[in-house]
């Protein structure tokens, strides 16, 4: 497969991974968080871990976008697919996703609420222009990777008067959730981080350099493909090796330093910055979520709906809340692989293929036994 | 039932109604101009509740699978042709020789009769292929809103050879681990039909019978363990199942592992895994490793198995772990498949 096979190239990666031995120091820590679960999933899937020298260690973040979604909004979801009158739509992994009482979007689906799961926003308005009696909902989650789809479904149902069609926004950003992480009084120890990929086509590489100069990390954005993944740690060790706390990118096929700029004048346009929102795992984070912009209330489901939020605390044996801030591991958990599994999860970061637990699950649970 | 007294059924525009499955009238011309010139064999023709059916000679084989697909027409197959080989493959990795289908038709009020017949003429071609009969039958309708289209339910009967025992739990230590094609095929040609998603591919659907391949198999290992063919779930789930039936591990090694390019882009923009995709005309095989190189050679002779391949082998490990060498270098687990398929989001 063009353009994708020649990033998955095991020859390069071993050479990668020789230079990545060469280079790192003996005895001193590299403690590299990756943001997103894109990269999660890459180390996981192609078992990066495995080809690093043993002081590189890399620390999951919270950058997996169901992971990270609050039980009380999940909750908030299911009310409205609930109502006889609402077809919600959301993309696939959020279906599964752990609610209060066991519940989940897929269990509401069961008690006969119309889930349907779509690929893209343009489906949800499909779905609204061919049933004007229902009211269709659009549950919007994701980091800015997933915004400017949202903005353009919102700008289109207004463009089109779709009076049956709105919105249930949960976009978060990246760059404050890095902050909050970074400022948090018991922040574990990072020494750099594998910057997000997606989310940097559209928002550019410009807004992390703020975060890299007030903590003093250097973070390099990394595309998803295992051989970006390396090189970014490449280019950390080397960065941390001169004492560099730049933001560098190495998905340069992708990003710029000012991303896309029609993408982000329309996400401006459509929605905007909340005071404050609710993180799995992180709690409240200062603007670090978006809603529906007021100029266009109409289509926003929180209002349309009255639906108020409700914090639910997470299960008490769930450690999705320290994983997320990379100070634990899934391993470290109690009930990882025991009571909370892939076909049952208990938290959120077992639910998507990008949370830590899960992909801890499915490609390396094996380690362990080795190890054993 | 006189001819004269009843009006063709309208296979051009007429739909199906509830009274084509309330045992009278209606019904029986549904069966007397559809299903039974249709399917025409000796056995149908006795025209009785049961049919019955010569002494078998051997062990019989039995199997059962429900076909509830949507669409229900994709590239390379439809229900009707996918409810024959789904059973007569079942039959065949068991080493059995099938012999007799029956068939359960649920339909929904409102389902086209054009439809319904090109579905009952796929059938009817594949069973004829497959050098199996369709003996008996039936056919219930349900209220619109109630069903899927059509729903079929197919048993097979299938005569096993004397001295063959296929048995998922016979995979040992030290086996090779072989596949007839490339993978993936089937799901994603369904997939890619899907109404919310439809992309223009040129992925068709694998699905065929397996029986000759299989005896060829058979005939070219004599020490053949078993053989499964990866439907729901795909390799990876067959390949767990494996495992735990017979106490071992797996090694697989990721770039023996045949996907067809089209598969391949089509899982990789959806963000799947084409090892957890359905197939429906490919089948694994175990085997004692020094005959690996015949049973793949076999494989290969054969129309349906052209691209088969080693693909890895059988290991001992206590907690019957599949695991995978990637192309990279690293090795990652190869697990069950929990919940539904579900594509990630960013």
């Amino acid at each position: 497969m063009k353009y994708v096979d020649e990033f998955r190239r095991g020859d390069v990666a071993r050479g990668m991974a020789r230079r990545i031995h060469e280079s790192v120091q003996a005895g001193r820590p590299y403690r590299l968080m990756e943001f997103c679960g894109g990269h999660t999933h890459a180390i996981a899937r192609y078992g990066l871990t495995g080809l690093l020298p043993d002081n590189v260690r890399l620390i999951h973040g919270p950058g997996c976008p169901v992971c990270v979604l609050p039980i009380g909004r999940v909750d908030s979801a299911i009310e409205l697919a609930l109502r006889p009158e609402v077809i919600l739509c959301s993309y696939g992994d959020t279906l599964r996703v752990p609610a209060s009482n066991r519940g989940s979007l897929y269990q509401a689906r069961a008690q006969g609420a119309d889930v349907r799961m779509v690929y893209s926003v343009t489906d949800a308005l499909q779905i609204a222009r061919d049933n004007p009696q229902r009211e269709v909902v659009f549950f919007a989650i994701g980091f800015e990777t997933t915004t400017p789809p949202t903005a353009i479904a919102l700008d289109t149902a207004r463009r089109e008067n779709l009076k049956n069609f709105s919105v249930f926004c949960n976009h978060v950003l990246t760059p404050p959730a890095m902050r909050h992480l970074l400022a948090a009084g018991d922040a574990v120890q990072l020494d750099g981080f594998i910057g997000p990929s997606h989310v940097s086509t559209v928002i550019g590489s410009a807004p992390y350099a703020a975060v890299a100069a007030e903590f003093a990390k250097p973070v390099v954005i990394a595309g998803f493909e295992p051989l970006d993944v390396l090189q970014s740690v490449l280019m950390l060790v080397e960065q941390i090796n001169r004492g560099d706390t730049r933001v560098e990118t190495q998905f340069t096929r992708a990003v710029t330093e000012t991303g896309n700029q029609k993408a982000r004048e329309l996400v401006a346009h459509t929605l905007a910055l909340r005071d404050s929102f609710e993180w799995r795992g992180l709690g409240q984070v200062p603007h670090s979520a978006l809603a529906v912009h007021p100029d266009f209330a109409d289509f926003d489901a929180e209002l349309r709906f009255a639906l108020p939020y409700r914090h639910v605390p997470d299960h008490k044996a769930c450690e999705c809340g320290a994983i997320l801030r990379g100070q634990k591991s899934p391993r470290d958990c109690k009930v990882f692989g025991l009571v909370c599994t892939p076909d049952n999860p208990l938290g959120s970061c077992m639910v998507s293929s990008e949370g830590a637990c899960a992909a801890h699950y499915h490609y390396g649970r094996f380690m362990e036994t080795a190890e054993a | 039932m006189s001819k004269h007294y009843t009006r063709p059924l309208d296979f051009k525009h007429g739909l199906v109604n509830l009274t084509h499955g309330s045992g009278g009238r209606a019904m029986a011309q549904l069966v007397s101009e559809l299903f039974a010139p249709a399917f025409d064999n000796e056995w149908l023709a006795q025209g009785n509740d049961q049919a019955i059916l010569p002494p078998p000679g051997g062990r019989l084989a039995v199997a059962t699978d429900s076909h509830v697909i949507s669409p229900l027409f994709f590239p390379g197959g439809d229900i009707g042709s996918l409810a024959v080989h789904g059973t007569v493959n079942d039959l065949a990795m068991g080493g059995a020789e099938p012999r007799y289908l029956s068939a359960g038709f649920i339909l929904e009020e409102g389902l086209p009769l054009a439809d319904l017949q090109r579905i009952v003429h796929a059938m009817a071609r594949a069973a004829r292929e497959a050098g199996v009969a369709i003996v008996t039958g039936d056919t219930k309708v349900v209220e619109r809103g109630k069903g899927d289209g059509v729903f079929i339910s197919t048993t097979g009967i299938g005569v096993v050879p004397a001295g063959l025992t296929l048995s998922g739990d016979q995979a040992r230590p030290g086996d090779a681990i072989l596949v007839s094609g490339t993978l993936g095929d089937h799901g994603m040609a369904v997939m890619s039909q899907r109404e919310n998603l439809r992309f223009d591919s040129p992925i068709v659907s694998d699905s065929a019978a397996l029986h000759t391949l299989a005896q060829a198999l058979t005939a070219a290992s004599p020490g053949l363990r078993l053989m499964r063919d990866p439907t729901r779930g795909g390799l990876a789930t067959t390949l767990n199942e494996i495992a735990s039936q017979s106490g071992v591990g797996m090694r697989l090694k990721e770039s023996a592992i045949p996907v067809s390019p089209a598969v391949r882009a089509a899982c990789e923009f959806l963000g799947l895994d084409p090892l957890y995709i359905a197939n429906e005309g490919k089948l694994i095989a175990i085997c004692p490793a020094h005959e690996a190189e015949a049973a793949l050679a076999a494989l290969r002779a054969h129309p349906l198995g052209r691209q088969a391949a080693l693909i890895g082998e059988v290991v001992e490990d206590s907690h019957h772990f599949v695991r995978v060498r990637t192309d990279f270098g690293g090795e990652r687990l190869l697990d069950w498949l929990s919940g539904e398929m579900l594509p990630r989001i960013c």
